[in-house]
């Protein structure tokens, strides 16, 4: 270890391109100690890829730049044995399809014990007792008797949990879940991000989550990164950016959410899609979506710069704190017309 | 699991049968054997007399059960030419047809297999593209041109090596070369395919998201998953080990099975050619049925969905 650092990891300025085609513009992200940090974006917005490049899970064709630091000590660009060590061991990561990411072939109990052997060293008997520890602690039932199963014995929430197991194998300092609910329907959704709450707070892990699910963010974080288009594009508490979003475009997403308190409401899309990596406005990214671009926003890029309430925004027309009231209702009027 | 292998087993013999059945009627519907064993001259008496000898006044269907009855009781005919038992006719060949085909199985799998599995993993390099144009070559070039080729090459030109006939270990380099090109191209293929398949799958990323060792994902993890439609390759190839290769036995002078069948259907020495059929075809389905075992060991979701 060289310098104390309060973060665990370090995001700067990360880039990645797949075939010369930049996907992430330089990402400048912290996650502390045991903390949970929400990532939110539409589909392709770079919210995986960001923690795929970090673990270099990344296929060969993928360039990536940039700083990766843990701890202070830097992983871009590291060799591949020293990834090795952190994949798994102080950074897990579980993701989106869990049925088709556990390997159909292997039994149950071999894919688990397999990361208790080379992170903690268990072998034989013990591996297999604390493997079932694992299985009992995520709520697989008997485990003893699904031990010996694969993975096409069971459901698409037990798989996830089956992959959560597997990723405290290593008892990891850092847990990335990339949109671990998306695949399961919504009484098993609820189930995962309960166990993911509670498993945090009993290991103190951290947790980086990845979902573009606004309600399970602000179930599981304390701190919400909305991304679009390969770069972050505001960053705050959960409290702030549920209570008063800044940006237009998480702005946005709330409005896309249909409320289940108070009256009916028309929801309001976001005008347009996402704009093909390869050919991204001039300015702003989402200028071509927004309702507040002005002139100044098609031709400029805006920076992620500190607010004075502690936020970082990239938006130079945001929605003024405060206002948003009357905005919401010009934005509904819009619709309405 | 019984289930799975008695439907199986019963599917083998309704193949066989109908093998046996095919060839019988086809032999006697396709020429006279009385006119090729004893020429176009002879008189009409000895044609009579050789064909009451061997049975084949009798109505089709009234010969027909009577081979299926000597077939269970073990007796497969006697060879008309030779006069001795069919069987033992071809199990002699069986010995000469292995020492070429045995050796080229085990080139197929050992040049095929990791040839392919290196493409998978250096994609778009020059030996990627190499592999594909070789075995794209190798499989498509028909085995007696080849073979031809190869002659002209090391055996006339080079006079490295023999062209023909058995005798020492030099005698069986051309034919098994000949022979085990073609595999080796479609093996490299298949297997690149393959890898290149499964390395693509979410559960190659949990693996390596695991930590776990590159050699370990790529042994471990990724290559029993690859098996699964290697062995379909494996398989078929195993199972033509006996029928060996008729022309490249031909083009060598090798006295195996696959001259011994062109010779006998030739002279419609009937006994011969059934008799290599059906162990050609009992050679096939059994491989298929262990084919199809191994799938079971080596993919449990199949195992599971016989079960049911």
């Amino acid at each position: 270890m060289n310098t104390v650092t309060p973060n665990l990891v370090e995001l700067r300025d990360l880039k990645v391109a797949f075939d010369g085609v930049q996907v992430l513009h330089g990402i400048d992200l912290d996650v502390g100690h045991g903390e949970a940090v929400g990532l939110v974006g539409e589909s392709g917005c770079g919210k995986s890829v960001t923690w795929l490049a970090a673990l270099g899970l990344l296929p060969g064709k993928a360039s990536v730049t940039g700083s990766i630091r843990l701890e202070g000590d830097e992983l871009s660009a590291a060799p591949r044995p020293t990834l090795e060590k952190v994949r798994g061991k102080r950074i897990a990561m579980i993701f989106q399809d869990p049925s088709s990411s556990l390997n159909p072939v292997l039994r149950i109990g071999r894919q688990l014990t397999e990361a208790l052997t080379i992170h903690r060293g268990l072998t034989g008997e013990s591996a297999k007792a604390e493997a079932l520890r694992l299985m009992d602690l995520v709520g697989i039932p008997d485990p003893r008797r699904r031990f010996d199963q694969f993975a096409h014995e069971f459901s698409g929430g037990q798989c996830q949990r089956l992959m959560i197991a597997m990723a405290l194998a290593g008892e990891p300092e850092l847990l990335i879940a990339d949109e671990p609910t998306t695949a399961l329907d919504a009484t098993i959704q609820a189930q995962i991000l309960d166990l993911l709450v509670q498993l945090r707070s009993e290991t103190g892990m951290a947790l980086v989550f990845i979902s573009h699910d606004l309600g399970a963010v602000s179930q599981v974080c304390e701190r919400v990164c909305v991304m679009y288009a390969g770069r972050i594009v505001e960053q705050g508490s959960v409290d702030q950016l549920f209570g008063a979003p800044r940006h237009p475009y998480t702005r946005g997403l709330f409005d896309a959410i249909p409320r289940l308190d108070g009256p009916r409401q028309r929801l309001v899309p976001i005008p347009g899609t996402v704009p093909n990596p390869k050919e991204l406005p001039r300015g702003c990214a989402f200028s071509p979506r927004c309702r507040h671009a002005t002139q100044f926003c098609l031709t400029n890029k805006p920076r992620l710069l500190l607010q004075p309430d502690g936020r970082s925004l990239a938006c130079t027309n945001p929605i003024e704190a405060g206002r948003e009231g009357a905005v919401q209702a010009k934005i509904l009027e819009e619709a309405i017309r | 699991m019984v289930q799975f292998v008695l439907t199986r087993l019963l599917r083998a013999v309704i193949t066989i049968a109908a093998v046996v059945t095919f060839a019988f009627v086809v032999l006697r519907m396709s020429g006279d054997p009385a006119q090729v064993m004893l020429g176009p001259d002879v008189p009409q008496e000895s044609v009579d007399a050789f064909r009451r000898a061997w049975g084949l006044d009798q109505p089709l269907w009234i010969q027909y059960l009577a081979y299926i009855k000597s077939i269970f009781t073990g007796d497969f005919g006697v060879s008309m030419r030779d006069k001795a038992p069919a069987i033992d006719l071809v199990l002699e060949r069986v010995p000469a047809t292995l020492q070429l085909t045995l050796p080229a199985l085990l080139l197929k799998l050992l040049i095929g297999i990791p040839a392919g599995v290196y493409a998978a993993f250096h994609r778009q390099s020059v030996t990627d593209r190499s592999v594909i144009l070789l075995s794209i070559l190798g499989f498509t070039i028909p085995s007696f041109v080849l073979g031809l080729i190869l002659v002209l090459v090391f055996a006339v030109t080079l006079g490295m090596l023999p062209s023909g006939g058995q005798g020492t270990w030099a005698h069986t380099v051309l034919p098994i070369l000949t022979m085990s090109i073609g595999g080796i191209g479609i093996l490299a293929r298949f297997s690149r395919s393959a890898m290149i398949e499964v390395m693509g799958q979410p559960f190659i990323r949990t693996a390596s998201a695991k930590g776990l060792k590159w050699r370990d994902v790529v042994w471990g993890h990724a290559l029993p998953n690859a098996a699964i439609p290697i062995v379909t390759i494996v398989g078929f190839m195993v199972g033509s080990l006996i029928a060996g290769a008729v022309v490249v036995e031909s083009i060598f002078s090798w006295p195996g099975i696959g001259r011994l069948l062109v010779v006998s259907v030739t002279n419609r020495d009937l006994a011969v050619v059934q008799c290599i059929l059906l162990i050609i075809a009992a050679a096939m389905v059994i491989s298929n049925l262990a084919v199809d075992l191994l799938y079971g060991w080596l993919d449990p979701r199949l195992r599971s969905r016989a079960a049911h």
